[in-house]
């Protein structure tokens, strides 16, 4: 029972992930009819975002301390943040610390700007072209986009923490009435999992609430017909294409403290989400998140030693298999519309 | 001749003549020369030309002719290799089993994955293909490992039974060759400050991948190629006229996957090694890229394509700043550090970056690759000769078949 | 007994029943039209005959064999082709390879492994296949890219590539519609001049009155997906239900 409970959280992380980028593939494909293989690398955009601003806000300037001595009994030289000698010295360390969930607000700005130059000055272009080219071009992008991130910031993963308040683990065991220590539940996977929650809440209370949201929904289930009313739809999709590129971003930022950020974790992520979308359903906001969270959760039962005893190797190929299988006995996914792309 | 007609039977002598004489070609400049680093004719390399051109060649039959864009072919590929190295460890030497035993284990592979992934067409197609991949590459890291050796990859050893070649020389590992021809023999002609390698391997590689090239002129030009580009051009129309496209597409994705693995056999047979990551999906999507570059579904645009990259990933992979400093050492000091600057991130390690560009630039401008280049550049040549001397020339050209 | 039976064939798209009981009988090397106002179910008919959608219920019998249940390749196969509403070509191809490749399906098969011999070394079919060009008068085109004609043309070389099959019996799904006037009247010729040869069965949907009283030798009128009446071109032209059926959907 207890280990049930343990691999669902375990999953929960990983499938917020998935879910959270294939809810922007989803939205990306179901207006823009796009098929966007750089989505990963917005993802991948993201979590650098969190890097550089932990890196500006550590940016320091060096002073002489005479108090001090280093080993070869020169004054000690120490390294001072700019924001310690603004905010104070313990203000400003805790500003440094909460580097990752500040830069939420630096990361939004700035992923709804790569979000729209990429719609604007690219994938525009490919609305009428064949899904062959979309997926050539944006798979190109996705190179040069990851490429130009190993040329800045090098190709080995950055850690980068948590905040301290997060750093540990939570004995989610004992709150059930089990032993303690059989289930505990590092406290950021349990953060990121309430933040993606927000996130997919407030993607879909957006397009269902607001009259942009409406009329992208309309679009969605009919593009020309909605054209047809005179509302300006390219605009609309464009917000939208931006909107999806900031949610990728934002899952990417927080998924920095689980995963070191590297050059080419975007690829990785984005061949899963893919699955995802293809197992929720071309085109299906609630089929992406649905899909995103049992695809994870899935994984990680995979991962169970006794199972990997009958059938080694199954973590590796769950995802996949359950995705091969979803598309030869029901294209549309688990909550496709029929009829959208289904042969 | 051969069955072709005046046009193919050119274009075939053409690519015999080039790949024949690539040691020549490639080798232009002396080997003193401040040029010699463009020089491509080492036999590692013209290997890579042809074995690539193998693979963007069986993918083009898929792709060109079809239009269903696979992102799995490294798997066939990496399959090819294994086998290749397998039948070295446990046979013989001999690269001719390997090699047909890697066509026939990723004919196989190609022949499931095929039969489960055409069963959709489109985008799904492409996310099927790309799941069987990395299914294969995630398999060939973890359970396979006796089979495949994980992440140190497969590789010859001293102890390995190699039933005909009897008792090896104790010592050293063997190596690959064809009937006693051993693969890395190399002949070096020298002539004045010139200097060429005629490599065993190489024209191995070359004589099959011009059956390879033959073989596929022979499909473009079958009533089999014919129905392989209706099936691109009009699906529906052709199961109404009918005629089953289902079989049409599994026999060229099968065909497509048996070149895979012949140029992975043909990689094993040069450097008898195989590893996973020559199954990842970046590999797959090199070869869609060769494919591209070159111009799909035209006869010598993979080919083409195959080749610019694999020399371009050469050169572009040596050049670091102390070259790009002596480039420009004729430039004022200022303008010469800024150039380097600029150049610096797309070349060396920054190899990907340009060719990610490429890609973009290729499907963005150039769809129809560098065989449409050339014939757009052709035309603008004949338009403006047109011009001078007649205005008729351009009036009586009819229209490209 | 008719070359074509289709008997109560009933087809439901949730709610609406878009065929109700359909009969039909169809008389081997006749024309026989099928007319009805807008959403009366034809197109849906024709989509039940080659495959396309498979009926509720009913039977439809093709020269003495059940064609549901098989695939539009293997019903093309039975000896029945197609016409579309909007014309379905190989826009990539040339004209003449467009019309070689039903060629080749005839000769051939639904498949056959022929990846070594040449397209070019295949003269019977290409005798055939020019041949059926210069009838529909476009042997001139042969090498034009079949993506860029005309509208009219376009229709011509889909008719080409139906009547090289020398099928038993050819589906026209409005084979006039959104064309000029010149093309639509050397499309009524040409099809007056294969129903004039009376070695092949037609069965057309059209909306042009014209067209219809001048090719069919019956017809059939759908309304809501049964079929009223059917009849001579004469008694149909005065008949009470058709007026109604007509008029109805005009004061709508």
């Amino acid at each position: 029972m207890d280990a049930i409970i343990l691999q669902t959280l375990n999953g929960l992380d990983k499938g917020s992930a998935y879910a959270l980028i294939a809810l922007g593939l989803t939205l990306i494909f179901g207006t823009l009819g796009v098929v966007n293989f750089a989505h990963g690398a917005l993802f991948m955009i993201g979590s650098f975002c969190a890097v550089t601003l932990s890196r500006i806000l550590s940016y320091s300037y060096e002073i002489v301390d005479d108090t001090r001595t280093d080993f070869l009994g020169n004054p000690m030289k120490v390294d001072i943040p700019y924001v310690h000698s603004w905010f104070g010295e313990s203000a400003g360390q805790t500003i440094i610390d909460w580097s990752v969930p500040l830069a939420i607000l630096f990361a939004i700005p700035i992923m709804l700007f790569v979000g729209y130059v990429m719609e604007r000055g690219l994938i525009k272009h490919f609305y009428k072209r064949p899904h062959a080219d979309q997926i050539l071009v944006t798979f190109g992008l996705a190179i040069v986009l990851q490429e130009v991130v190993k040329q800045i910031y090098g190709a080995n993963p950055i850690p980068t923490p948590a905040p301290p308040a997060f750093t540990g683990s939570l004995d989610f065991g004992v709150w059930l009435g089990f032993d303690p220590n059989t289930i505990i539940y590092p406290y950021w996977r349990l953060v990121y999992f309430f933040f993606s929650a927000i996130v997919i809440a407030a993607v879909f209370a957006f397009l269902q609430f607001t009259t942009f949201g409406m009329v992208v929904r309309a679009g969605m289930a009919d593009r020309e017909t909605v054209g047809l009313l005179g509302i300006d739809i390219d605009k609309r999709f464009t917000m939208m294409f931006g909107i999806a590129a900031a949610v990728a971003g934002l899952a990417g930022v927080m998924y920095t403290p689980i995963n070191s950020p590297n050059y080419h974790m975007g690829m990785d992520f984005l061949v899963l989400s893919f699955v995802v979308v293809v197992v929720g359903g071309m085109g299906s906001l609630p089929g992406a998140v649905l899909a995103g969270f049992l695809l994870g959760i899935l994984q990680s039962f995979a991962s169970m030693n006794w199972i990997k005893d009958i059938l080694p190797g199954i973590d590796q190929i769950i995802i996949y298999l359950v995705a091969i299988a979803i598309l030869l006995t029901r294209p549309r996914g688990l909550m496709g519309r029929k009829g959208v792309m289904e042969d | 001749m051969l069955g072709l007609n005046r046009k193919d039977t050119t274009l075939l002598i053409a690519v015999a003549i080039l790949t024949m004489f690539a040691p020549i070609i490639l080798n232009p400049f002396p080997v003193d020369s401040a040029m010699a680093q463009f020089n491509a004719g080492y036999p590692d390399l013209m290997q890579r030309f042809v074995i690539f051109g193998i693979f963007a060649i069986g993918f083009n039959i898929l792709f060109g002719l079809t239009g269903y864009l696979s992102f799995g072919h490294a798997a066939f590929l990496g399959v090819g290799s294994y086998s290749a190295v397998w039948m070295f460890k446990l046979l013989s030497m001999n690269v001719l089993p390997a090699i047909l035993l890697a066509v026939l284990i990723s004919g196989v592979f190609a022949l499931v994955i095929g039969y489960v992934s055409l069963r959709r067409s489109g985008i799904y197609f492409s996310i099927l293909t790309l799941a069987f991949a990395q299914m294969s590459f995630n398999l060939a890291y973890s359970v396979l490992t006796p089979i495949t050796n994980g992440e140190t990859g497969l590789q010859l050893s001293l102890d390995d039974p190699r039933i005909l070649d009897g008792a090896g020389s104790a010592g050293s590992l063997p190596v690959t060759n064809l009937f006693g021809l051993e693969m890395r023999a190399t002949e070096t002609v020298n002539l004045g400050p010139w200097s060429w390698d005629f490599s065993a391997g190489y024209y191995v590689c070359a004589l099959i991948m011009l059956a390879a090239f033959y073989l596929s002129v022979r499909i473009f030009r079958s009533p089999f190629g014919l129905m392989l580009r209706a099936v691109k051009s009009n699906q529906q129309r052709l199961n109404y006229t009918g005629l089953n496209s289902r079989p049409y597409t599994l026999a060229a994705f099968v065909i497509s996957g048996m070149y895979a693995g012949l140029a992975g056999g043909l990689l094993a047979s040069m450097d008898p090694l195989a590893g996973a990551e020559r199954m990842q999906w970046t590999a797959s999507g090199e070869v869609v890229l060769m494919t591209i570059l070159g111009g799909a579904g035209t006869l010598i645009g993979p080919v083409l394509g195959a080749g610019f990259i694999k020399y371009f990933e050469n050169i572009f992979s040596k050049i670091n700043d102390n070259v790009l400093h002596t480039w420009f050492a004729v430039l004022p000091d200022g303008i010469e550090d800024f150039l380097v600057t600029i150049v610096h991130p797309f070349v060396g390690k920054g190899w990907h970056l340009t060719l990610g560009l490429m890609f973009m630039l290729v499907v963005i401008f150039l769809p129809g690759g560098l065989v449409e280049g050339g014939q757009r550049i052709g035309r603008l040549f004949r338009r403006r000769k047109g011009k001078q001397t007649d205005a008729e020339a351009d009036a009586s050209k009819t229209p490209a078949e | 007994m008719g070359i074509l039976e289709v008997k109560g064939v009933n087809k439901r798209f949730g709610g609406l029943q878009a065929l109700g009981d359909v009969n039909l009988s169809v008389t081997e090397n006749t024309c026989h039209a099928i007319i009805g106002p807008n959403g009366a179910g034809k197109s849906t008919l024709l989509n039940c005959l080659v495959g396309k959608l498979i009926p509720d219920s009913g039977s439809v019998m093709f020269d003495g064999q059940s064609v549901l249940g098989r695939k539009p390749f293997e019903i093309n196969q039975m000896g029945i082709s197609r016409v579309f509403q909007t014309p379905e070509i190989f826009a990539d191809l040339s004209v003449l390879e467009n019309v070689l490749i039903p060629c080749f399906a005839k000769r051939d098969g639904a498949f056959r492994m022929h990846a070594v011999e040449q397209v070019s070394s295949e003269a019977e079919l290409r005798d055939m296949a020019l041949h059926m060009l210069e009838d529909v008068n476009m042997a001139d085109k042969r090498d034009h890219h079949a993506g860029t004609m005309s509208r009219g043309d376009k229709r011509r070389l889909e008719m080409a590539m139906c009547l090289v099959q020398k099928p038993k019996l050819l589906l026209l799904d409005e084979p006039t519609a959104g064309m000029a006037r010149a093309d639509t009247n050397n499309t009524i010729d040409l099809l007056k001049k294969i129903r004039d040869r009376r070695d092949i069965t037609m069965c057309i949907i059209e909306h042009d009155m014209n067209v219809v009283f001048s090719m069919a030798e019956r017809i059939t009128v759908l309304a809501q997906g049964t079929p009223l009446v059917e009849d001579t071109p004469d008694n149909i032209k005065g008949h009470p239900k058709v007026r109604e059926a007509y008029l109805g959907e005009a004061q709508v």
